[in-house]
């Protein structure tokens, strides 16, 4: 299958560190790109009640995220440059051979950015410039482009794991359909679908969970109390939603990528009636110390208790990915998202039989952690779906191995992104702190009151 | 020309615009490093940020443009670019990251101290990331870079003397145009001193950008010789020429304080000497690589060109929109307009939040068995916006009670 590639092989004794720093990359870039995708929505919203309204107190609101907004976009930029320098940097090989293939879906992508940029910049910048319903307007191409943006960068990403719409002919892509390769894949619908719900649970809870963590503070009046409730809906109505459409992801696995949904589930050999095993630890072709579900996997995967599911032991050991990595990271990732969706049902529970918010403090405990662990979640499930795919970097034609630079010095150039990443974090961090603390500018009915008298 | 030759030149368009747009942005936090000290030099860190903040995501976007259409359309050439000069372009993702949090972080700072730091910062990365974007160029036109996976030399491929040359000379056009820029929006603003503070500059940076060229006349006769043969015996020398006259243009301009003339004939100077480097270039990209051996199949070119097309057709409008409000100054007049006072009302009468709660419902249980009880493909797509409409309708079901007017 893996013939000659493009520009020949090369040795690559750094292979590790340049995946190392592809996933540091991605870390940092996606819950930002998270952030890009849901949160002009909620902007937008906030905007759109003022104007039906004319509540002083929303276009504070609106006003103020915005100016988040437009910082984690700025970050969102430059972590994606990097990203995208980082195809050259370190998979030239990857690019030089399949770039006629998937380069497309990036170049159609630039244009999303470039929408993204120019209306961010319309709408942060004009405020009280720009009559009330233009202002609005400026911002609906930034909710689209969030869309049609991650669209694309997801399409590769399908296209990776699922390739079509090529022949490699000695080393090179012919009969190249780019259209068809990108857009007409059968595996980018659940990861589109699946992606998108994760950036507004991801934005929802952590948004939620910082206006939470003000409460628990005092901080709790008629504009935190909106500022909290806006995002909480949200994430509240979208986590019970990920798990069928998780669901839906794990059947496309079983179906296109058997060996993934085999790393999944930690399964050593083929067989029918599958079980699912909850926890435990793969070892000896076996999960060891797990709770196990008879059958439950083949009527998951295949709707049917009795279908075979193929195990690891279908390809050779140098054509399997590195199981506990995968297993985790998808437990992991599971695990969270049964949890915040209980979290969800208990709020929309609350919400719609009692006509409130919930009063229990152990709630918005829960809020303020369920923001960091959808982070989790949502890198645990990029884990699942990149490391699963591993030895492969196009799934059944190139090996990572064949796709990565042959340039010397990777350890210092991941060393010295690491450190500058790090810098970013601080960075962020404290401009999101500096932001939070400016003083709010309410007339003094909607100021904050104490906890205990805001409801 | 050829139809392979056709994503090439819009590649070479967007080189020009990100010079032209975003080495102004460079260029103002260059004079960020420089400017003086006490009140008049806050003011003038104070211009050149607030000149630059509404645009330079967009600008910053034609970089990602250019590299996106070289990738698809000529991967080849993509690759063993960024395999071979990996030093360069890290140097200039890493000052581009500082630079672009050094922006996200302005908007935080509470003291003049904390404000200086950070465009101490950018002004620093400001100079990094251009210098190492030039001596790639370098790299290229002097042909250190051949064809392969990380095949160059790891540092003399981008150390040699043409290299060196042409990054200096970035960030000095970077300068030379920012300067030029913010003069004329200084002017706008009805700011004379700032007027004449960018005056000073824009004048001995184009000196400075003027003279280096003319050095570098010299260096790449030494380091480069065919490139400097290709520079003055072919089509390339009218390039060269033009560029020439419009910067002796720009410094009469400048002198005599015509500012909005000058934008022009500057952008001008810089876009002609990229035409000229690109016209010697042709048709060779890399060492025994013609553009024809390097190009995509010809089906992923008709993609491109389309998509650039149609992209185009949405983004120079809304570019003219960013750059109008900008310049116009509808950007920078506050003029507070609020909505008027008008009779509160509710988002949603009870009744139809009800409603809508009902829907949200039934619509769960659609998705419920479209997306995950039945296995068609199309019964997944009903499935999908079943899911789709009960996060809708539940969100302004859940909302609507809540929120309303005040009081
Ligand atoms: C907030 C984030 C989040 C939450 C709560 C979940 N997921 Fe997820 N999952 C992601 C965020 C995510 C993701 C956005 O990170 C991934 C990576 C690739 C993709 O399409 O979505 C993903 C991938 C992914 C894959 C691999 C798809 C592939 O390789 O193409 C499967 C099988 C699941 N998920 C299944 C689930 C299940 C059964 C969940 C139920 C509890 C779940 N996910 C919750
Ligand atoms: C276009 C969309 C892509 C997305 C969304 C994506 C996502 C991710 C994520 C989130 C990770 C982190 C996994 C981890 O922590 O190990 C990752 C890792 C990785 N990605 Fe991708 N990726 C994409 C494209 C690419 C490309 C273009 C390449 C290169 C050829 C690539 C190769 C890798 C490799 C080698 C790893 C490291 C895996 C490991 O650590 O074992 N991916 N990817
Ligand atoms: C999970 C996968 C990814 C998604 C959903 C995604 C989506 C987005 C979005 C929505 C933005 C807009 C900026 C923001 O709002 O923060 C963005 C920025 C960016 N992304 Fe990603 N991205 C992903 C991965 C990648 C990959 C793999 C690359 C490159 C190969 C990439 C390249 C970029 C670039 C260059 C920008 C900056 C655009 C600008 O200058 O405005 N992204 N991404």
């Amino acid at each position: 299958m893996s013939g000659s590639t493009t520009l020949g092989p090369v040795h690559q004794a750094y292979l590790l560190q340049a995946r190392q720093m592809q996933a540091l990359s991605f870390m940092v870039h996606i819950p930002l790109v998270a952030f890009g995708i849901a949160f002009p929505v909620m902007v937008l919203f906030a905007e759109w009640l003022h104007m039906r309204t004319g509540d002083p107190l929303y276009r504070v609101l609106a006003k103020r995220w915005s100016k988040v907004m437009v910082a984690l976009f700025a970050v969102g930029v430059i972590t994606g440059t990097i990203l995208s320098f980082e195809m050259g940097l370190l998979w030239p090989n990857f690019t030089a051979t399949f770039g006629s293939v998937f380069g497309l879906g990036f170049a159609i992508e630039g244009f999303s950015f470039f929408v993204e940029a120019i209306f961010i910049g319309i709408y942060v910048y004009g405020w009280d410039r720009l009559s009330p319903r233009a202002h609005f307007a400026s911002g609906i191409p930034v909710v689209i482009a969030g869309f049609t943006g991650s669209l694309m960068v997801v399409a590769v990403n399908a296209w990776m794991n699922h390739p079509s719409g090529f022949r490699l002919v000695g080393g090179h892509a012919v009969d190249v359909h780019p259209l068809s390769a990108l857009f007409a894949n059968t595996y980018l619908w659940h990861e589109l679908v699946h992606m998108y719900i994760a950036a507004y649970i991801v934005t929802g809870f952590l948004v939620a969970g910082a206006y939470a963590v003000g409460r628990m503070r005092g901080r709790w009046g008629r504009y935190e109390r909106t500022a909290l409730l806006i995002p909480l809906s949200i994430a509240a109505l979208a986590s019970p939603v990920q798990i069928l459409v998780g669901d839906w992801a794990a059947r496309d696995v079983a179906t296109t990528q058997p060996i993934k949904l085999a790393a999944l589930e930690g399964l050593g050999q083929t067989q029918s009636g599958a079980p699912v095993h909850i926890l435990g630890w793969y070892t000896d072709d076996q999960v060891k110390y797990g709770i196990p579900i008879p059958k439950a996997l083949s009527l998951l995967a295949f709707h049917d208790p009795n279908a075979t599911v193929k195990g690891l032991d279908s390809v050779p050991a140098s054509r399997r990915p590195p199981v506990n990595v995968v297993r985790v990271a998808f437990q992991t990732m599971v695990g969270i998202g049964t949890a915040i969706a209980l979290l969800g049902v208990w709020f929309l529970v609350v919400r719609v039989r009692r006509r409130r918010l919930p009063e229990s403090a152990w709630f918005y405990r829960a809020v303020a952690l369920a923001g960091p662990l959808s982070v989790v979640a949502m890198i645990a499930g990029w884990v699942t779906t990149e490391v699963g795919r591993q030895p492969w970097v196009v799934y059944g034609v190139m090996l990572t191995s064949q796709a990565v630079t042959g340039a010397h010095g990777i350890p210092v150039a991941y060393g010295t992104l690491a450190l500058i990443y790090a810098g970013v974090a601080i960075g962020v961090a404290w401009v999101l702190r500096r932001l939070a603390r400016a003083p709010l500018d309410l007339p003094p009915a909607d100021r904050t009151v104490a906890a205990s008298a805001g409801d | 020309m050829h139809f392979y030759d056709l994503p090439l030149v819009f590649a070479g368009i967007g080189l020009v615009l990100y010079t032209v747009l975003a080495g102004a942005d460079f260029g103002a936090g260059f004079w960020q490093l420089f400017p003086g000290r006490g009140k008049p030099g806050e003011r003038i860190r104070e211009h050149a940020h607030h000149a630059m903040a509404p645009v330079w995501e967009a600008n910053h976007v034609w970089l990602i443009f250019v590299i996106t259409v070289i990738w698809t359309a000529y991967p080849i050439v993509f690759a063993s670019v960024a395999s071979t000069l990996t030093v360069p372009f890290l140097i200039a993702a890493l000052g581009i990251v500082l630079r672009g949090t050094a922006y996200a972080t302005r908007s935080g700072s509470a003291s003049s101290r904390e404000t200086a730091a950070i465009d101490t910062v950018l002004a620093a990365s400001s100079i990094l990331a251009p210098f190492a974007l030039g001596t790639m160029v370098g790299a290229i036109a002097s042909r250190r870079v051949p064809v392969g996976n990380a095949a160059g030399a790891l540092w003399a491929s981008w150390t040699s003397p043409t290299s060196i040359l042409i990054g200096v000379l970035a960030v000095a056009t970077s300068a030379y145009l920012a300067a030029v820029y913010l003069a004329a929006d200084a002017r706008r603003l009805e700011q004379a001193d700032l007027a004449a503070a960018f005056r000073r500059r824009a004048l001995a940076a184009g000196v400075c950008a003027g003279a280096v060229a003319v050095a570098g006349i010299a260096v790449v006769h030494g380091d480069a010789h065919p490139l400097y043969e290709r520079l003055l015996h072919t089509d390339a020398i009218a390039g060269l020429m033009l560029s020439v006259l419009a910067g002796g243009a720009t410094l009469v301009l400048v002198g005599r304080s015509r500012f909005e003339a000058a934008r022009v004939t500057a952008a001008l100077a810089v876009a002609a000497m990229i035409a000229g480097w690109a016209i010697a270039q042709n048709p060779i990209l890399l060492p025994g690589l013609t553009i024809a051996a390097a190009a995509a199949p010809h089906d992923t070119l008709v993609c491109v060109v389309v998509a650039i097309v149609a992209g185009g057709v949405i983004l120079f409008p809304s570019l003219g929109l960013l750059f109008r409000l900008v310049l116009i100054g509808q950007l920078d007049h506050a003029s507070p307009q609020t909505l008027a006072p008008r009779t509160p009302r509710a988002v949603l009468s009870a009744s139809r939040a009800g409603l809508l709660a009902r829907l949200a419902g039934a619509s769960f249980l659609i998705g419920l068995g479209c997306l995950t009880i039945a296995d068609a493909r199309w019964a997944h797509l009903i499935g999908v916006f079943g899911l789709l409409g009960f996060g809708i309708a539940g969100f302004f079901a859940l909302v609507a009670d809540e929120l309303g007017p005040a009081g």
